[in-house]
């Protein structure tokens, strides 16, 4: 079975996303630094729920917009309480007591089913607004990101957001978030390739068993950089060794490079031999692309 | 009985480590993972799974091909671009709100029943532990979160205990949401980093909307002098409680590799500063010993 179907067309260029199963691994790291040694590049935070790489982008933000989730809200004079829009709401987001109907739109998916099958035209739809998409730029680096409000429950409309901004023209990044659930899925669907960042402890390798699953369900292409591969243990070499996921890159733990990220600093500025393995990291992923035709 | 979380905004700050610590120091408790998405706590309490339960949530399109005509209405409805050109469904865009299959005229479509993931009951050396597991690329984690909490809470109170001591998701979205939600306090580990404070405030944001009590923990403070103080100041502004400041120390990645809270494999000084913020947290909440 075809789990997912490109929305993006026949593009020339790679659409790459990080993600990792758990959270802290460096994905934010590896995404702004890979995004930074490459010309003609997009990037785009799709952790709407933290989104951190405008720290170490820094970018110049041009134009903002909201984003809306649609939630019904009834007109009463229309309505006689016969409860069709109760029976096809399965988010259980509608209740019609005494005829009258209650809606709790933080259950709401805003799926707009309610609104089709409302016999008498008695509901509408009204926007609620769920985060805000921020675009700007570094230099040539074309930036997008999402954030979600505070108090919100469902970042994928946001993340969906976001990804309504890729351009084909460009190569595209995107920082996906942690986990194993919708966000995640939403972030990465569609992609070309994904990295999967982990560090090499018995969480690190618990994580990046269950992303593998996830990223392996979509029948994405993938491969696996170790960050701080000296503080651990074997385990995660030989897990990838065994399932044949090929390790794209190392990087070991060093004070400098924690120094250098908790300044929101750029691994690629502070340390420019890094430059050169960013890049051999994305043409190792190119070639993923070629060989697969 | 008090119940307290662990979260942090961002990942990777030590809310699993720093849960392990509380799980060994505290008295008359219950522990629950509520980072359902990538669980991590098992793996320094190492549980005797004692009870198991099948999670049920949401359900799914399945299209009858047998059935199907092809007039396209469930692509035309579906806002998830879950109907595929062959009007078959993909799964995993699929948000599970029947649209498609109460629209279909020919009947073709059916919602089905979703496995999302399962619940343990465990004993552990510590004490009673409630985890769960949700299925590869499902959804509704908050739901399996809350079910977590409420048995936690369920065991607590039928054993009279003294602690529910909760270890969160990373995010501030559903899951995170559903951890939060009535206990007690709120304990955010923030790392000395400018993403570190970046997504503390975010999470501090949300807490504030659901007026849940908060105290921090400044991790591996030593990693970066300036942005720890930094920290400092800012939360001292806002009158939140500073527990204690724990130092980077590979002592604890070697307890995470050998299955132990860092209390049990060292009494170095991440140990030491973990006993006293527990100390401080105890009295904090007004729970004698």
């Amino acid at each position: 079975m075809e789990w997912v179907e490109s929305n993006y067309g026949e593009s020339e260029k790679l659409i790459i996303s990080v993600a990792s199963g758990k959270g802290g691994t460096g994905k934010t790291t590896i995404a702004v630094n890979l995004a930074l040694s490459l010309s003609d590049v997009q990037l785009l935070d799709c952790d709407v729920e933290e989104p951190n790489c405008h720290i170490f982008i820094k970018p110049v933000f041009e134009s903002s917009h909201t984003v809306f989730i649609p939630v019904p809200a009834v007109n009463q004079n229309k309505c006689d309480g016969c409860g069709r829009c109760e029976e096809v709401c399965l988010y259980n987001a509608i209740a019609v007591v005494n005829k009258k109907v209650i809606i709790f739109p933080e259950l709401c998916h805003g799926c707009g089913s309610c609104t089709y099958f409302c016999p008498h035209k008695a509901i509408e739809e009204e926007k609620k607004e769920i985060g805000v998409i921020e675009i700007g730029k570094n230099g040539e680096t074309q930036f997008v990101q999402g954030k979600l409000n505070a108090g919100m429950m469902m970042s994928p409309p946001v993340i969906r957001a976001v990804k309504k901004h890729i351009n084909k023209k460009k190569t595209v990044i995107i920082d996906a978030p942690p986990g194993t659930s919708c966000p995640v899925i939403t972030a990465i669907k569609d992609t070309d390739f994904v990295i999967l960042v982990t560090e090499p402890t018995p969480f690190g390798l618990n994580d990046l068993v269950l992303a593998a699953e996830v990223v392996r369900k979509m029948r994405l292409p993938f491969g696996v950089i170790i960050n701080r591969s000296d503080l651990g243990n074997k385990k995660t070499d030989e897990y990838c060794a065994r399932e044949n996921i090929s390790v794209l890159m190392k990087i070991p733990f060093s004070k400098k490079i924690a120094g250098i990220y908790s300044r929101g600093d750029l691994i690629i500025k502070a340390l420019p031999e890094y430059r050169k393995e960013f890049l051999e990291l994305f043409k190792k992923i190119e070639q993923v692309k070629i060989n697969r035709g | 009985m008090k119940q307290i979380v662990i979260i942090s905004g961002k990942g990777g700050t030590g809310k699993t480590v720093i849960t392990g610590a509380f799980a060994a120091l505290a008295r008359d408790k219950v522990m629950a993972d509520c980072d359902v998405d990538a669980a991590d706590l098992h793996l320094i309490l190492d549980p005797e799974i004692k009870e198991s339960h099948i999670f049920k949530s949401g359900v799914t399109a399945f299209m009858h091909r047998e059935l199907c005509e092809g007039c396209g209405v469930c692509k035309t409805v579906c806002r998830f671009d879950a109907v595929k050109k062959d009007f078959t469904i993909d799964p995993v865009s699929c948000e599970g709100c029947g649209f498609c299959s109460f629209a279909c005229p020919q009947n073709a479509i059916e919602m089905k029943t979703n496995i999302s993931g399962e619940l343990f009951i465990s004993d552990t050396r510590f004490g009673p532990l409630v985890h769960a597991k949700l299925c590869i690329a499902e959804e509704n984690s908050g739901k399996l979160v809350s079910l977590v909490r409420q048995k936690a809470k369920e065991i607590a109170e039928e054993k009279n205990c003294k602690w529910v001591i909760l270890d969160g998701s990373p995010g501030t979205g559903c899951p995170v949401i559903a951890s939060i939600t009535g206990v007690d306090c709120a304990v955010i580990v923030i790392e000395p980093t400018l993403s570190g404070l970046h997504d503390a405030k975010r999470v501090l944001d949300v807490t504030e909307h659901f007026k849940v009590p908060v105290k921090i923990i400044i991790n591996k403070y030593d990693l970066n002098f300036d942005m720890t103080e930094k920290i400092e100041n800012w939360f001292k502004d806002k009158n939140i409680t500073i527990l204690g400041k724990i130092i980077f120390d590979k002592e604890v990645v070697k307890s995470i590799v050998e299955g132990k809270t860092i209390i049990e494999y060292s009494n170095n000084q991440v140990a030491e500063t973990l006993r006293t913020i527990w100390r401080l947290l105890e009295q904090e909440l007004k729970v004698a010993d």
